[in-house]
């Protein structure tokens, strides 16, 4: 089992270059999807094994930690290679058509090497029990989708991709210098350590300082309230591959590394007296109703998404800055749910571009007629990212407002609800518009009949109904995610920071 | 069949047919055969269950959170509700029939099937064996039926339908869920269970506070200031008004209050609450207003659905009050109150469909044309009114004795009293002078004569009209049942 938890980034490692010099998009995409498929059986395995309590440790090269790279697997990072893994294996069976329609011919093995790049530095972030390695793979999934965001058909997809550039790099910048003043306080970079000399060299003013650079650094990846600028432009620019496992991955594994600092390097109780909770409860409030707002305005269906994720990673955000185990158990669950339910939005949305080039809603009356299972898709996604009771979009929101309620922390708790309310609205924005509208071909350019044009989209047609069959499956039966959260959850509440 | 069999065949019924109805939308014939066969068998099963309501059968169905199950079981309080859904399933069925093909709806299969779903709902609600089940299904009974009243597709019916979305489903998230959390956290248990769960388990001064949260939050009962999707839904068919909004969702409604009520919070509980009292007052001004804005509305189906938000809170009056006269009559009032008011909606349909008038104002002299339809019309608006010889005399002698024995603060005691007696003479002056007019009054002279609505719609509307007069002389099944589903305790 050891050696298979090292495979999760050496087999993207090894692939990544290959396929970047196979110059057949056929036999590119085939390599990718073995890959991700070997990924996905590899991360269940693990999961499988570490849902009980245990804990792997892999030591890279024979090097014994602290001196050397250390690789920890407890619960939670295996559920998030989980998420990364599954997502991008049925990202990439989806994908296959509107690659070849977005990305030119002669760069689509690039984009599918970026794209194991991308897959390969989340991995890693997830896995690595070392702050330094973890900086060393965040830049490597950062650099890989500034690329394939850059790669997006039309022009504003280089501005969106520099702007991300931009965020990313200064993300990474205090990212980095905080794990510099780190190591300048502590002479160590490895978390378990960190943690366990912690007292040493608490008191030390550096420290806090660190935290703060790491936060904000973080904060900026994660794309936190008021950190998010650069999300919604990056995703509606990507093409539809990069956005859906963007969307539902790369965020997720900045929060996580976000509970990682704050639980398991930083101990609860050295943060918890400041202002920090607080702030990231404030943060994760107006995030989730400015994003939710942000949402209701919109025209493109990509953006509205995309600007719904920012109020969904507020959800997140909230759950960590509740500091309570509800809290914490609904943000870990709704990192699982939410990448479910995203992946589900985003794979229709991407088939509504593919078929209609335009995601546009004025353009878009009325399209229920012609897309029936599209459209379909997208109410029924959609009732999982309000959360009605039955969809997984419901779990977390219950143990959110029952950890808010539990803290007595009613404004919390009456922002999740409202955030909820907006979350009706919009999506009910997008069905309306494509069930109940007359619709007006007239505005659709380049559509052949549109029967047609689905017959030609069952593979993709069939991942975006295993989404969201994914949707009411987690809401019903939830021992995956959630035994794995509160595993999680009690290793971290319960000791106060030792790993 | 074993208790536990009949109980998924409750659900499953319908939704079998829901199934089979799409496959028949060439046919017309058999697929309108396939749901009064579906409705036929449905009312079978719960009358089969009726016999065995004592039995302690339960289903689960998964177990989303850790205690919290997905489970049904068989309760009387749910049997009640079954038998008046699924008879009156039935007759809207065979009404449907004859003002969906006289009026030529459009996707007329689309309306069968989500009718059928919205049974199997109601099913669910009435045998969930706890709150959690219960909120579930609650929200998939709105979203099955936004369909139904956005129907038409108008920019009317979806504006109307976006109201009825908007309120029913934010007011559930934003006030039920986390009431239903707060029950949680408090009590751990929202399974319901004889005299509630709260008791001991919450500090007296919140018992009121947390009530309003589930006032406010099931807004199905139509309780003002949420109360605005009704009048809104009202751009659907007539038979949605008719079974829907009349029957099923309103009284899922009232049911979730009075489940909550005696088998959450517990009268008890509630009873000794010092503040829970002020409470009515939201019910009572409920009452009055929605009887004086019926009073001003001439579209028919409008001023009805004002009548019924007026009624529900009768029912929502009687739980609130929690003394055991009040709560049977309040009971007893979600079943006399179906028949008579189904009755009024099908007469609505019926002149709909017959004269294409939808005003108050256009109806004088109409009852020579149509004599059967306005007799029917009369029989419920005066069952309603609760006048002896009709049903609906029995729950308001119950709500008004409730009114009598109740405990707390004089003046609300006479309140309540006056609040009643206002009521039914309001209720006189909006529901009876509509017959009245149309008997009485004389038609303008240019008026073409028209004649009754199609046979379908005239039988179905007898039936709850013979219903509503024979359960003044055996009102015997509703009130056993009611006396059993208070009777647990001894308020």
């Amino acid at each position: 089992m050891e050696l298979l938890t090292v495979l999760l980034v050496v087999i993207p490692l090894i692939c990544a270059p290959i396929t970047a010099m196979i110059a057949d998009r056929r036999v590119a995409w085939a390599l990718t999807l073995m890959m991700c498929l070997a990924l996905a059986v590899i991360s269940a395995m693990v999961l499988n094994d570490v849902t009980t309590g245990k804990v792997i440790h892999y030591e890279l090269g024979g090097w014994k930690p602290p001196w050397g790279i250390e690789y920890v697997i407890d619960s939670l990072n295996a559920l998030i290679a989980v998420i990364v893994a599954f997502i991008a294996l049925i990202t990439v069976i989806y994908g296959r058509k509107s690659a070849e329609q977005e990305i030119h011919d002669s760069q689509i093995h690039l984009f599918y090497a970026a794209f194991q790049l991308v897959i390969l530095g989340l991995m890693g972030m997830a896995l690595t029990g070392d702050i330094f390695n973890l900086f060393v793979f965040l830049e490597i999934s950062s650099l890989a989708s500034y690329a394939l965001i850059a790669m997006g058909h039309k022009r504003q997809a280089l501005v969106a991709s520099f702007n991300y550039l931009i965020a990313g790099t200064l993300g990474a910048t205090f990212f980095l210098l905080g794990i510099g003043f780190l190591y300048a306080a502590s002479g160590t970079l490895n978390m378990a350590d960190l943690a366990a000399r912690f007292d040493d060299f608490a008191s030390m003013k550096l420290v806090i300082t660190a935290l703060l650079f790491i936060l904000i650094g973080l904060a900026l990846k994660a794309a936190a309230f008021p950190l998010h600028s650069w999300l919604p432009e990056a995703y509606t620019q990507a093409p539809t591959m990069v956005t859906v496992l963007l969307a539902s991955t790369s965020t997720k594994v900045a929060v996580y590394v976000l509970i990682r600092m704050l639980y398991q390097v930083f101990p609860q109780a050295y943060w918890e007296e400041m202002l920090l909770p607080g702030f990231l409860m404030l943060s994760g409030c107006l995030g989730m109703l400015y994003g939710s707002y942000k949402a209701l305005c919109q025209v493109s269906i990509k953006r509205l998404l995309a600007y719904s994720s920012v109020a969904q990673l507020g959800y997140m955000i909230v759950g960590i800055g509740l500091n309570n185990e509800a809290g914490l158990t609904a943000a870990i669950v709704h990192m699982f749910n939410h990448a479910v339910t995203k992946a589900a939005l985003f794979m229709a949305a991407g088939m509504v571009l593919m078929r209609l080039h335009t995601t546009s809603l004025d353009k878009l009356r009325g399209a229920g007629k012609t897309m029936p299972w599209t459209t379909g898709a997208f109410a029924l996604a959609g009732l999982s990212l309000i959360g009605v009771p039955g969809t997984a979009g419901f779990i977390s929101k219950w143990y959110l407002v029952q950890g808010a309620l539990a803290q007595g922390n009613y404004l919390v708790a009456g922002s999740i609800l409202g955030a909820s309310i907006l979350a009706i609205m919009y999506v009910w924005k997008i069905i309306e518009t494509l069930y109940f509208d007359g619709s007006d071909k007239l505005h659709v350019h380049k559509v052949g009949s549109g029967k047609q044009i689905v017959a030609d989209l069952p593979v993709a047609t069939a991942c975006c109904y295993l989404m969201v069959f994914a949707c009411f499956y987690f809401g019903l039966y939830t021992s995956i995610p959630l035994e794995a959260a509160q595993t999680a959850v009690q290793a971290m509440m319960g000791n106060g920071g030792a790993q | 069949m074993t208790p536990s069999t009949l109980l998924l065949a409750t659900m499953l019924v319908p939704l079998a047919g829901a199934l089979l109805i799409p496959m028949f939308s060439a046919r017309p014939n058999i697929r309108d055969a396939v749901s009064v066969i579906t409705a036929t068998v449905l009312f079978v099963i719960v009358c089969a269950l009726y016999q065995q309501a004592d039995s302690p059968a339960s289903l689960v169905l998964a177990e989303p959170l850790s205690g919290l199950q997905i489970a049904f079981s068989v309760n009387y309080f749910g049997v009640l509700f079954a038998l008046i859904a699924s008879s009156l399933w039935i007759v809207t069925t065979l009404y449907a029939i004859g003002y969906m093909r006289a009026h030529h709806e459009r996707n007329q299969t689309r309306f069968y099937t989500l009718f059928a779903i919205a049974i199997a709902c109601v099913m669910a609600i009435a045998f969930a064996e706890n709150l959690l089940t219960l909120f579930l299904f609650y929200e998939i009974l709105t979203v099955g039926t936004y369909p139904l009243v956005a129907h038409a597709g108008t920019s009317e019916a979806r504006a109307g339908a976006r109201k009825y979305l908007l309120i029913l489903m934010g007011s559930s998230i934003a006030f039920f869920l986390p009431a239903i959390i707060i029950v949680y956290l408090q009590a751990g248990t929202l399974s319901f269970s004889e005299a509630g769960v709260m008791a001991g388990n919450m500090e007296s001064i919140y018992i009121a506070p947390l009530m309003l949260l589930f006032l406010l939050g099931i807004s199905k009962a139509g309780i003002m200031p949420l109360h605005r999707w009704l009048p809104s839904a009202m751009v659907a068919p007539t038979p949605v008004s008719a079974l829907l909004h009349a029957v099923a969702v309103v009284k899922a409604g009232v049911f979730t209050l009075l489940k909550v009520v005696l088998f959450i919070m517990g009268p008890d509980v509630i009873a000794q609450a010092i503040n829970s009292q002020y409470l009515l007052l939201l019910p009572m001004a409920t009452i009055i207003l929605a009887s004086l804005v019926a009073m001003t509305r001439d579209n028919l189906k409008e001023r009805l659905a004002y009548s019924t938000i007026s009624q529900l809170s009768y029912i929502v009056l009687g739980a609130l009050m929690v003394n055991q006269a009040a709560l049977v009559g309040a009971t007893l009032h979600i079943a006399m109150h179906a028949f008579a008011k189904i009755t009024l909606f099908f007469a609505a349909g019926a002149i709909l469909v017959a004269t294409h008038k939808t005003r108050v104002s256009e109806l004088n002299g109409l009852a020579k044309s149509m004599p059967v339809t306005f007799m029917c019309f009369a029989i419920g608006a005066m069952s309603i009114i609760g006048i002896p010889f009709f049903g609906g005399m029995w729950s308001k002698w119950y709500l008004v004795s409730g009114a009598a024995a109740f405990e707390g603060a004089t003046w609300l005691g006479w309140a309540l009293s006056i609040t009643l007696m206002l009521s039914t003479l309001l209720n006189i002056w909006y529901l009876l002078t509509i017959p009245v007019n149309a008997w009485f009054k004389t038609a303008p002279a240019n008026e073409p004569a028209s004649g009754e609505a199609p046979l379908p719609c005239l039988i179905a509307m007898i039936i709850p009209c013979v219903i509503c007069i024979y359960l003044f002389f055996q009102p015997d099944i509703f009130l056993q049942l009611a006396h059993t589903i208070v009777g647990g305790d001894n308020t």
